[in-house]
C-alpha cells in the first residue's frame, strides 16, 4: 500500500484513506484520501476500472460487428457506445452524411437512451438523497422509501424510464443489445403503430419532465447555501454542440470552455480531436486522463456531462428546455456554475430537452420509411463522438484493408470526468472529515458527491442500495488508522 | 402403395434410398439436425439427429428406413443427449451470441433454443482461432465453426472446388482451407459458390453486411426452427 504518490511534494508525511466499493464484479472505483502532516485533505483520487482490455479485444475483428459488440463494454450506456461506434465506421465508410431516415432513427434511438438513463439516475439513484437528506435514515433513503412518501414521484420516475426504454427497443430492436445502428446507417424504420403508441403518452412525458426540472430547482433554492457550495471546485468544460453552438447530443462540433467561460476553443472537427486532447498517463492506473492541450496537463482537466453542456451551449433549441436553461443561467448570476449538485438540474433540464426532441422525431415521417443506407469512399480511420447521457464519447477506430480493426481508442466520459470527481470528493472531504475517524457522515457525503456525476460504475448505479463503500483511514507508513464499510444495502460496519 | 414407417408414433411414408430424417422433413416432421442438408449426402458427424430404433441408438441422417420400422425421437431423454451435444458444441468454439452477426439466423443458437438448452454447462474450451479476412468478398470466423462439413461437401459436389477440408483427427479436427497459404483469398472460392451459402453457423460471412437485417426480421425471430421442417428453408441463402 506504498504506491508512489507522484503529485504530493512530500508523499512520506502523506497519510492515506481508501474508499473502496465492496463490489468489484464489473465497474469498480476506489477513492484514495491523502492527507498532509497536519491532517488536512491534500489530495483525492478516484481509481476507476479501466478499458484497455476491451481496447485490444476488438483489435483484429471485422469493422461491421464493433457497434454491435462494443455494448458488451459497458452495460450502463450501451446504446451510446454502439451508436459512437457507428458513427466511427460512417467515417470509415467515408460516408459524411446518412439518410435523413438514418439519421432521425439514430437520434431517437440517442434521445431514447438519454431520456432512459437521466431518469434512472435522477429517480431512482438520487432523489433519495436528494429528498430525505444526505444522512437521513439510510433504511428510508431508497426508491422504495420514495415510494412511501412521495408515490407520484416514484411513479412518474419510472414511467418516464420505461418510454425511453421503449424508444431505444421500437429503434434499435431490444431494450439491450439492439443492432438498429450499423455502418453506414440503420437496419430499421418504425412502424405506425409503435408510432402512435409512444404520441400517446409523449405529451405526458413532456409534462412530468417539466415537473422533474422544478423539482431538482427548488431543491437548489431551498437549500443555496448547500446545494450551491457542496463539493464546489472550478475547472473547464467541454461538449459538442450544433453547428449553431445550439446543443445537440448526437452530432456536432467540439467546443471547449474555461472556468470563466471563455472560449479555449471551438468548431473543432473531432476527427482532429487528437489536436485539441491528449491523454495523460500515471504510474499508478492504467486509466489514462484526458486532457486540453493548449492548457498542458496539470490544468487541462475538464468537466462533461449535463453541468458543462447545458452551459457550454448558446441555446437549447425546443421551447420547454431553453425557457429552463434560461431559468438556470439567471440563478447561476450569469457566469458559469461549478457546483456539482447542480449536475441533477441541468440533468432534469436534458431530460425534458430529449422528450422533447422525441416528441418532434415522431411527428417526421422521415422515421416511418425512407433510404436507410449511404455509401462513400472507404477510408481506412474514423471518428466517432456522440454527448452520452454521461458526457463526451469518442470512439476511434483504424481499419486494414482486409476489413479487420487494427487500432481502437476510446475516451469515455466518466474517464474525462475523473479528475472532476477527484476535485469534488476532495472539497467534501475537507468539510465532513474530522480527526482521524471515517464517520458514516463521511462516507454518506462521498457518496453523494461521486454520484452526481453519474459515473458509469456498476456500484454508482447498483439498482435499489446504496453505494458500496469501504473506507480506510491508513497512516503515513500505510498502517490502518480507522475502517469504515457500508454495503449495498445501507449497513455501516466497521 | 408407398412403404412406411412410424416415427413416434406418426405413419410416415418414404421412398427408396430416401433416410429417415429426409422422409420425417418431407413429411412436416421435425428430427434436430446440424450436418445433415437434403442437398448433400450425410456426414453423420454432429449426432444430434440420433433416434432410437428397436431399442438401438442411430443416426436418422444415414439409417434408411425399412417398411413397418418403429422409430422414436421426441423422448425426454433423447433430447436430453441431444441438449449436451449442443452444450458441448458452444463450449468446443468461441461462441458469443448477442455479438453474432449470425445471430437470429443460426441453426447452432436456433436448435439450442428449440432443446431448451439455458445455460451451457461445461467449462468452455476458449479456443484460439484467428480469423481469415484475406478474401475480399468473404470473412472467415473459425471460433464458430462445429465441423458440420456442410462447405466441405458443397465446395467438393457442388462447386467443384475443394476449397474446404476437415484436417486432424478427434478433438484436434479443425476445418482448413486448400491453398498452400492456408488463406482463403488464394484459392478460387467465390461469393457465387455453393460453399459460400451454406454454413448452418457464423462462419462463412459475406464482408460488410453484418446486422443488416434487424432484430425481429431474421429467420428464427419468425418461427422456431422447428416449424421449418423442410430444413431448405431453414437456411438462409445469404
Ligand atoms: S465452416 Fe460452417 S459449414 Fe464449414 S464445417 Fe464449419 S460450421 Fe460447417
Ligand atoms: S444431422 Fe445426423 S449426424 Fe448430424
Amino acid at each position: 500500500m506504498t504506491t508512489s504518490l507522484e503529485t504530493a511534494e512530500h508523499p512520506e508525511k502523506l497519510r492515506r484513506v481508501a474508499i473502496d466499493p465492496v463490489s468489484r464484479v464489473e465497474g469498480h472505483g476506489k477513492v484514495t484520501i491523502l492527507l498532509d502532516a497536519d491532517n488536512k485533505v491534500h489530495q483525492v483520487r478516484l481509481h476507476i476500472v479501466e478499458f484497455r482490455g476491451f481496447e485490444k479485444f476488438i483489435q483484429g475483428r471485422p469493422y461491421w460487428e464493433v457497434p454491435v459488440m462494443v455494448q458488451r463494454l459497458c452495460g450502463i450506456c450501451p446504446v451510446s457506445h454502439h451508436l459512437a461506434a457507428a458513427k466511427a465506421f460512417d467515417q470509415v465508410l467515408g460516408i459524411e452524411h446518412l439518410t435523413p431516415t438514418a439519421e432521425k432513427i439514430r437520434r431517437l434511438m440517442h434521445y431514447g437512451q438519454i431520456m432512459q438513463s437521466h431518469a434512472l439516475h435522477f429517480f431512482h439513484l438520487s432523489s433519495p438523497d436528494l429528498l430525505f437528506g444526505f444522512d437521513s435514515d439510510v433504511a428510508k433513503r431508497n426508491i422504495v422509501g420514495v415510494a412511501e412518501k412521495y408515490p407520484e414521484i416514484a411513479r412518474q420516475g419510472v414511467l418516464l424510464r420505461k418510454f425511453g426504454q421503449e424508444v431505444i427497443r421500437i429503434t434499435a430492436g431490444k431494450r439491450i443489445h439492439g443492432t438498429g445502428a450499423i455502418p453506414g446507417g440503420v437496419n430499421k424504420v418504425i412502424t405506425l403503430a409503435e408510432r402512435d403508441e409512444l404520441l400517446q403518452n409523449i405529451y405526458q412525458m413532456i409534462d412530468w419532465s417539466r415537473t422533474a426540472v422544478h423539482l431538482a430547482q427548488q431543491l437548489h433554492e431551498a437549500n443555496p447555501a448547500l446545494y450551491d457550495s457542496f463539493g464546489l471546485f472550478r475547472s473547464s468544460i467541454m461538449s459538442l454542440v450544433g453547428n449553431d453552438g445550439e446543443m445537440d447530443l448526437y452530432h456536432g462540433k467540439l467546443r471547449a470552455r474555461d472556468e470563466d467561460g471563455r472560449l479555449i476553443f471551438d468548431g473543432v472537427d473531432y476527427q482532429d480531436y487528437q489536436k485539441m486532447i491528449a491523454e495523460g498517463v500515471k504510474s499508478w492506473t492504467y486509466m489514462k486522463f484526458p486532457f486540453i492541450r493548449s492548457l498542458g496537463e496539470k490544468r487541462g482537466w475538464y468537466k462533461v456531462g449535463p453541468l458543462a453542456r447545458v452551459q457550454n451551449c448558446d441555446s437549447i433549441p425546443t421551447p420547454f428546455a431553453e425557457a429552463e436553461r434560461r431559468v438556470f443561467i439567471d440563478y447561476a448570476g450569469g457566469v458559469p456554475f461549478h457546483g456539482p449538485l447542480a449536475y441533477h438540474w441541468t440533468r432534469m433540464i436534458e431530460m425534458l430537452h430529449a422528450v422533447e426532441v422525441i416528441k418532434d422525431l415522431l411527428h417526421d415521417d422521415a422515421i416511418l420509411d425512407g433510404e436507410r443506407m449511404a455509401h462513400g469512399e472507404r477510408r481506412r480511420e474514423g471518428v466517432g463522438v456522440i454527448e452520452a447521457p454521461r458526457g463526451t464519447l469518442f470512439h476511434h477506430y483504424q481499419v486494414g484493408e482486409d476489413d479487420l480493426v487494427t487500432m481502437c481508442n476510446l475516451i469515455v466520459s466518466t474517464t474525462s470526468n475523473n479528475q472532476p470527481m477527484n476535485e469534488a470528493v476532495r472539497q467534501v472531504a475537507r468539510r465532513y472529515l474530522h480527526g482521524q475517524e471515517v464517520t458514516p457522515d463521511l462516507l454518506n457525503h462521498i457518496e453523494v458527491a461521486i454520484r452526481a456525476f453519474d459515473p458509469c460504475l456498476s456500484c454508482a448505479t447498483h439498482a435499489l442500495g446504496k453505494m458500496p463503500l469501504e473506507v480506510t483511514l491508513l497512516d503515513a507508513g500505510g498502517c490502518e488508522v480507522s475502517r469504515l464499510t457500508k454495503s449495498a444495502a445501507g449497513k455501516f460496519c466497521a | 402403395m408407398s412403404k412406411t414407417f412410424t416415427l413416434d408414433g406418426k405413419t410416415i411414408p418414404f421412398k427408396d434410398g430416401q433416410t429417415i430424417i429426409q422422409a420425417a422433413l418431407d413429411a412436416g416432421y421435425y428430427i434436430p439436425h446440424l450436418c445433415h442438408h437434403p442437398e448433400f449426402k450425410p456426414h453423420g458427424s454432429c449426432k444430434l439427429c440420433t433416434v432410437v430404433v428397436s431399442g438401438h441408438q442411430t443416426a436418422s441422417c444415414t439409417l434408411q428406413p425399412a417398411e413397418g420400422m418403429v422409430v422414436e425421437s421426441e423422448t425426454e431423454q433423447l433430447n436430453a443427449e441431444r441438449r449436451a451435444l449442443t452444450q458441448m458444441l458452444f463450449v468446443e468454439g468461441n461462441h458469443f451470441c448477442p455479438s453474432c452477426e449470425k445471430s437470429g439466423d443460426c441453426q447452432l443458437q436456433a436448435t439450442a433454443y428449440h432443446l431448451g438448452m439455458m445455460t451451457t454447462h461445461y467449462d468452455h474450451f476458449f479456443p484460439n482461432r484467428p480469423l481469415d479476412a484475406s478474401h475480399d468478398d468473404y470473412l472467415l470466423d473459425l471460433n464458430r465453426c462445429i465441423l458440420c462439413s456442410l462447405c466441405v461437401r458443397a465446395s467438393r459436389d457442388v462447386d467443384g472446388k475443394n476449397v474446404f477440408a476437415l484436417a486432424g483427427r478427434g478433438a484436434q479436427t479443425h476445418l482448413i482451407v486448400n491453398a498452400r497459404s492456408g488463406r482463403l483469398a488464394d484459392t478460387d472460392f467465390s461469393a457465387t459458390d455453393k460453399a459460400a451459402h451454406v454454413c448452418p453457423v457464423g462462419v462463412i460471412l459475406p464482408k460488410k453486411r453484418g446486422f443488416a437485417v434487424p432484430i425481429g426480421e431474421r429467420t428464427f425471430d419468425k418461427q422456431p426452427i422447428d416449424a421449418y421442417v423442410d430444413s431448405r428453408l431453414a437456411r438462409k441463402e445469404s
